[in-house]
């Protein structure tokens, strides 16, 4: 039996929001880092529903675009956490606060 | 049989997404993330994307996470005050059913009988192939600006790593 493709959207939302929930709460920068690509992952998975759905081979430009934005993202955030480390000794977003005045 | 598919996948995806965002070391996210990022995989495989699945476990389970990994032991941290950020508990507690309230409606409203069913699609659907030919003829310039930003990135890590500029 086909999946409904709002099956799909569903799953993509709720995964979406789970990263938005560790975004805002979580304390470590890197674990916020990983919520942000499950945020990423959920919106992949509804372009490729919908390129399914549709015929059009677009979402999988798409999601390789995002692909290749979350491997930029890697390198230069995890290079800003472990700088970030190297001056503060800590990777806790709460003390993270030069840029407050 | 692709139903019974998809709710497992789902079920695996969404139960390792809530324990990533609840546990307490960073090592067990990560891992837990990377499980989430493997039932993806399935699911785009199942949506014929097979290029897309293979890329998701190569790029982001594979290279990304292990990139992770590979800080989080580098850093070696201990949670010392609990996990929860401080900052407007409250405030952000609303910001977020606000958010998941609203995606959920504007999800659950859609007809499911007006959404597109199925396409039928020919064999070459989401192959090297297929993908390759759009790649390099409608969405060359997307291309080509993705290698002008991985550029910047590298150069950006660099910079950022080294400790004395």
């Amino acid at each position: 039996m086909q999946v409904p493709l709002n099956h799909y959207l569903i799953l993509s939302g709720l995964l979406f929001s789970i990263g938005v929930v560790g975004v805002l709460t979580r304390r470590n920068a890197l674990i916020v880092y990983m919520c942000i690509e499950l945020m990423l992952n959920g919106v992949n998975l509804s372009f490729i529903a919908f390129s399914r759905y549709l015929g059009d081979m677009g979402g999988h430009m798409f999601t390789f675009m995002v692909m290749t934005v979350a491997a930029a993202e890697a390198a230069v955030g995890l290079a800003i956490i472990i700088s970030l480390f190297r001056n503060r000794q800590t990777v806790d977003v709460d003390d993270v606060n030069l840029l407050k005045g | 049989m692709q139903l019974l598919m998809f709710y497992g996948f789902a079920f695996f995806a969404l139960f390792a997404a809530v324990g990533m965002v609840m546990s307490r070391q960073p090592v067990m996210s990560a891992l837990l993330l990377i499980v989430n990022m493997f039932c993806l995989a399935g699911l785009y495989a199942q949506l014929d994307a097979h290029l897309i699945a293979i890329l998701q476990l190569i790029v982001y389970a594979g290279a990304i996470m292990v990139l992770v990994l590979f800080v989080i032991m580098l850093l070696n941290l201990r949670e010392k005050q609990g996990i929860i950020s401080k900052h407007q508990v409250a405030l952000q507690a609303v910001g977020i059913m606000a958010l998941g309230f609203f995606i959920i409606t504007v999800v659950s409203r859609l007809n499911p009988a007006k959404l597109p069913a199925p396409k039928q699609t020919d064999a070459t659907f989401g192959t090297v192939a297929a993908i390759g030919r759009i790649l390099f003829t409608d969405y060359l310039l997307p291309f080509e600006i993705a290698s002008v930003l991985l550029l910047a990135a590298i150069v950006g890590a660099v910079i950022l790593a080294k400790s004395k500029v």
